[in-house]
Order: C-alpha cells, then sequence, then structure tokens
C-alpha cells in the first residue's frame, strides 16, 4: 500500500520516559514505537495510568521523553531549541478533559489567544475567531464567558481555540471523559466532521472503547507503560491477539469459565456480511439446533462487528458442517473446546 | 489639622502600596514561575528570593522603621514627615505583597498554562496573557489587604514623626492627653479601613467572571 511508503507525520521511535521522584524511578513509557498518518483519526487507548497522558504530552514536548525520539512533520522535536519548539507547537492543536478555557477571557478572547501568541493581528484574529465559531455550531457565543457555557459548549471553544492557528495535529487528551453520553457524541461527531472538511489528523487519547469505535480509524493499545498492540480499528477490532486488547474488545468477558468441557465455535463477525441473516440460514441449511452461549456485536460505522460463541452439537459429523458452512460464507470460525483464556 | 492628617495619610498608604507593588508584584510572580514544576524552574534564584522575603517579613515593621533610617535620609533627604515615611513602609509592604501575589497566581489551575504551553506561548506571554489575568480577582481582594495593612503601618511610624493621623493620635492622644482627638483619628482609620476594604472587594468582584 501507497500508505506505508507515505512519510508519518508523527512518529514515535524507541521513545520511553522514566520519572524519577523521591521514591525511585517510575517508568512511564518503554519503548513506544509508533507511527501516525496523515489524515488518521488515531486513538490510542488504556486503562488509567497505563502511560496514555504521557505519551500524548511527548507528541508536543510538553513531556520531554528520556529515551528515543518523537518526529514531528520531517523534524525530530529533541533537536529543536526552545524557540523553534513553541513555533513547532503552533501547528499542534490540543484539548483537555477539562477544557482549561480562561475563565477570565470571553469565548471569543479564549479563540483569538493562540493568534495573539502567533503574532497576526487583532482585526483578522477576530474574523477567524468568528469563522471558527460558525464551525463549531456556537456564533452567537462571542461574547460568553466559559463559566456561562455548558461543558459540550466550553469543549466546542475549546476545539476552535485549538484550530485557530490551522494546526496540521488535534491532539484530544480524554477529551469526552468529563461529558455525558449524547454530548460525547456530538464532540465526537464534530471532531470526525473536522477531520473531513479540514483533512487533519487527529490523535485521541481515551480509556473508553466506544470512542475509538465510533470515529477512529487506528488504534494503538497502551497496556503497562508498552504498546500492546497497534493497527486498523478493524483488525484490531475483529482479531484482538493480546490479552490486553482482549479485555478492552470485551471488557466484560466471562465466557471462559462456561466455555470449559463443550465443544463450543466462536464467529467473528468483520463487517463484511452484516446484513445476511447468517445464524438462522445455518439452522435451517444444517439442520441443527445451536445454543447461543455469548454474543456480543458492535455497530461501527454501519457495519457489524463482533463475536457470537455458539455450542456445537454432540455429533461430530453436523459439528463438522456447521464449521464447513460458516467456512463457505467466509465468516471466521474456530472451535474453541479447550480454549482457556 | 485633622483634614491634613487625612490627607497625608492617604498619601503615605496609597504611594507606599503603589510603589511596594512595583516590587512585590514581579518578586511575587519569580517566586511562583522559579519553582520547580513551573514554567521558568530555577531553585538557586527561588531558594534565595524565598530567604530574603522571610527574612524581611520576620522585622517588626516598628523595628524596621528605625532600622533603615539611614537608608530613608539617603533617599528622601529626611526622615520626619510622610514623605521620608513611604520608604519603610515600601521595604515592610513590598515582600509581604510579593506573599500575597504569589498565593494568588498558585491558586491558579495548572491545567490553562498547560493550555497555554500547548499553543506556544513563551513563559513572559504566559506571565502576562495568562497568570495575571487570570489572577486579577484575587489580585485585587490581596491588593485591598496589603492597602488596609499599610494603611496600620503608616500610623505606627507616628512614633518617629511620620506624619498623618498617627502622629497626631500620638502628639495629642497621647503626649497631651486629649482623649477627644485620640478618638476621632481612631474612628476616621476605622473609616479608611472600610473603605478601602469595601472597594477592593466590590472591584474584585465586578472583575471576576468566574459566577
Amino acid at each position: 500500500m501507497s500508505r506505508q511508503l507515505e512519510e508519518p507525520i508523527i512518529e514515535f521511535k524507541a521513545l520511553g520516559k522514566t520519572f524519577s521522584s523521591a521514591n525511585g524511578e517510575v517508568k512511564a513509557l518503554k519503548n513506544i514505537n509508533l507511527k501516525i498518518h496523515k489524515g488518521d483519526i488515531f486513538g490510542i487507548i488504556g486503562m488509567s495510568g497505563a502511560g496514555k497522558s504521557t505519551l500524548v504530552r511527548c507528541i508536543n514536548y510538553l513531556e520531554k521523553p528520556t529515551e528515543g525520539e518523537i518526529w514531528f512533520d520531517g523534524r525530530e522535536l529533541g533537536s529543536l531549541n526552545e524557540k523553534d519548539l513553541r513555533k513547532v507547537r503552533q501547528s499542534m492543536g490540543m484539548i483537555f478533559q477539562q477544557f482549561n478555557l480562561w475563565m477570565q477571557r470571553t469565548a471569543e478572547s479564549n479563540i483569538c489567544f493562540p493568534l495573539e501568541i502567533a503574532g497576526v493581528d487583532k482585526k483578522e484574529a477576530k474574523l477567524r475567531a468568528q469563522e471558527l465559531l460558525k464551525l463549531v455550531g456556537l456564533e452567537d457565543k462571542a461574547g460568553a464567558y466559559p463559566a456561562q457555557l455548558s461543558g459540550g459548549q466550553k469543549q466546542r471553544i475549546a476545539i476552535a481555540r485549538a484550530l485557530a492557528t490551522n494546526p496540521k495535529v488535534l491532539l484530544c487528551d480524554e477529551a469526552t471523559s468529563a461529558l455525558d453520553p449524547t454530548t460525547t457524541e456530538s464532540i465526537l461527531n464534530l471532531l470526525k466532521d473536522i477531520n473531513k472538511k479540514l483533512g487533519i489528523t487527529i490523535v485521541i487519547i481515551t480509556h473508553e472503547m466506544n470512542v475509538v469505535e465510533k470515529i477512529c480509524s487506528h488504534v494503538a493499545i497502551i497496556d503497562k507503560s508498552e504498546i500492546a498492540e497497534a493497527g486498523k480499528v478493524h483488525d484490531i477490532f475483529t482479531h484482538p491477539k493480546t490479552q490486553a486488547a482482549q479485555r478492552l474488545v470485551y471488557p466484560n468477558d466471562n465466557r471462559i469459565n462456561h466455555l470449559v468441557g463443550k465443544r463450543c465455535c466462536r464467529i467473528v463477525f468483520d463487517g463484511s456480511s452484516s446484513y445476511d441473516p447468517v445464524v438462522a440460514s445455518m439452522i435451517l441449511e444444517c439442520k441443527v439446533l445451536v445454543n447461543i452461549l455469548y454474543a456480543d456485536m458492535k455497530d461501527i460505522d454501519g457495519k457489524a462487528f463482533g463475536e457470537l460463541i455458539i455450542q456445537l452439537p454432540e455429533d461430530e459429523k453436523t459439528a463438522d458442517k456447521v464449521i464447513g458452512y460458516l467456512h463457505s460464507k467466509n465468516l471466521q470460525a474456530e472451535e474453541v473446546s479447550n480454549y482457556v483464556g | 489639622m485633622i483634614i491634613k492628617g487625612i490627607f497625608e495619610t492617604l498619601y503615605m498608604t496609597l504611594m507606599s502600596t503603589l510603589l511596594a507593588y512595583v516590587i512585590g508584584l514581579p518578586l511575587g510572580v519569580i517566586l511562583v514561575v522559579t519553582e520547580k514544576e513551573s514554567i521558568l524552574p530555577n531553585l538557586g534564584l527561588n531558594k534565595i528570593l524565598n530567604i530574603i522575603v522571610n527574612l524581611a517579613r520576620s522585622v517588626p515593621f516598628l523595628i524596621l522603621l528605625i532600622a533603615v533610617l539611614p537608608i530613608t535620609r539617603f533617599i528622601t533627604g529626611t526622615t520626619i514627615g510622610s514623605t521620608a515615611t513611604v520608604v519603610p513602609l515600601v521595604i515592610a509592604a513590598a515582600p509581604f505583597i510579593a506573599r500575597l501575589v504569589e498565593s494568588s497566581i498558585k491558586e491558579i489551575d495548572k491545567g490553562i498554562i498547560e493550555a497555554a504551553l500547548s499553543m506556544g506561548a513563551s513563559p513572559f506571554q504566559i506571565i502576562y496573557k495568562v497568570m495575571v489575568p487570570e489572577a486579577t480577582p484575587s489580585l485585587i481582594v490581596g491588593a485591598a489587604i496589603a492597602t488596609t495593612t499599610i494603611l496600620g503601618y503608616s500610623a505606627m511610624a507616628g512614633i518617629v514623626g511620620g506624619g498623618g493621623l498617627g502622629t497626631i493620635a500620638i502628639n495629642y492622644g497621647y503626649y497631651r492627653y486629649e482623649k477627644g482627638i485620640m478618638i476621632v483619628t481612631v474612628i476616621l482609620l476605622i473609616l479608611i479601613v472600610q473603605v478601602l476594604q469595601e472597594a477592593g472587594m466590590q472591584i474584585a468582584r465586578k472583575k471576576d467572571k468566574r459566577k
């Protein structure tokens, strides 16, 4: 694929970060190797304390890595002096869980701030702020102070502020974690929209799988300071290889206990045959009654993803027939009778 | 005489507050930004400034007033009168104000400073575009406290002929046993403190956009 040949916009090379405190050293990040390409919506997901916030802060060098390198748009950030680093930061926007708006400035003045820093003149900055307020759907809130806005509106202003200087990358640090589900949805839609309209690369740090499912094209799973798995959301979702990935994809997974001693089959839906009534046809075709033990289906981008675990009939022949049928439908089906963790 | 005393007291207080802020405000800011996790970490400087501020603050005002007389004479050419009193007032108030400013700025949420950093703001820009504006309501409350404290100090300077209501109270009320004048000056001082304090709080409330 041509994508692989393209220069990534962000690249981590053997990156590590160790915090040293009075109580000894804490390794927050270990040997991180990751490429993020232009136009991606790249999710970085992990449990709290996994190191994801530190990782995103390495991208704009708010945290300086102690090992390895971080490359942004063809430049190694560690090689830059303070002044150049500040220039580079102007081409990255960042939004936060707690919004971090300046409380003594109006919405418009918040949006103008990064432009002031970049040396844009006041009139032009105001026009740009108007444009951005329109983009985030809050034209009428230019003169409002953050205290007068709701959580969702604050995050929209923060997004407008982050986009003011036309950055190449938008970094989102748990940007929806302080919001209710409906507001989260609308903010995610806005981010997706911005990605499509402006072609901006978005890096999203989150601990919520549904955020990744909803908008990310790629995902990296970070576990105990290391990248456990990375790739297209679709691939990770259908074939989570590592335990960390499985834990995130199937969060309340207690199926293993039920399965011991039974002959079962795990069917993976990867979106290719979403609207076919596969299971129903299988029952009719093979003339068997199957018992559904576990099902977890999710809708991603209008396609069905997930897995289904069925108990196979005792009779060997019919069981083979079932598996054969599923394979003929191009579904991933594997026997999991001896599958224990 | 009383009117002149009021004017002298106000002159000393406001002048000293103003000059003390010229020193105390930057000093307070430096105390914050040179801390370990802040935007211009410089532990050595931070430690030295902290020691100086603590030393200056541990000398009681009355002693400081007398101890700095040579400096006062060097700067103003005299040691009596209200202008002369401004010198020890500034020396005593500046470190006090530095501490007030320090605590006001430390109240600011670290996240909003991080936001400014993420946009490529320089430390200097963060100080005057983020730290000071965001801390403004709290800084004004601090200024009201500083002004009223300095007013109290200025009355103390009456003992060495510092001018203002303090001198009147000591000369007439204490040395001449004129109780009436003593009471009048005390009431006037109370009124001035009330007015300054209330004005400060009102301005701070008006300025604060957090509610």
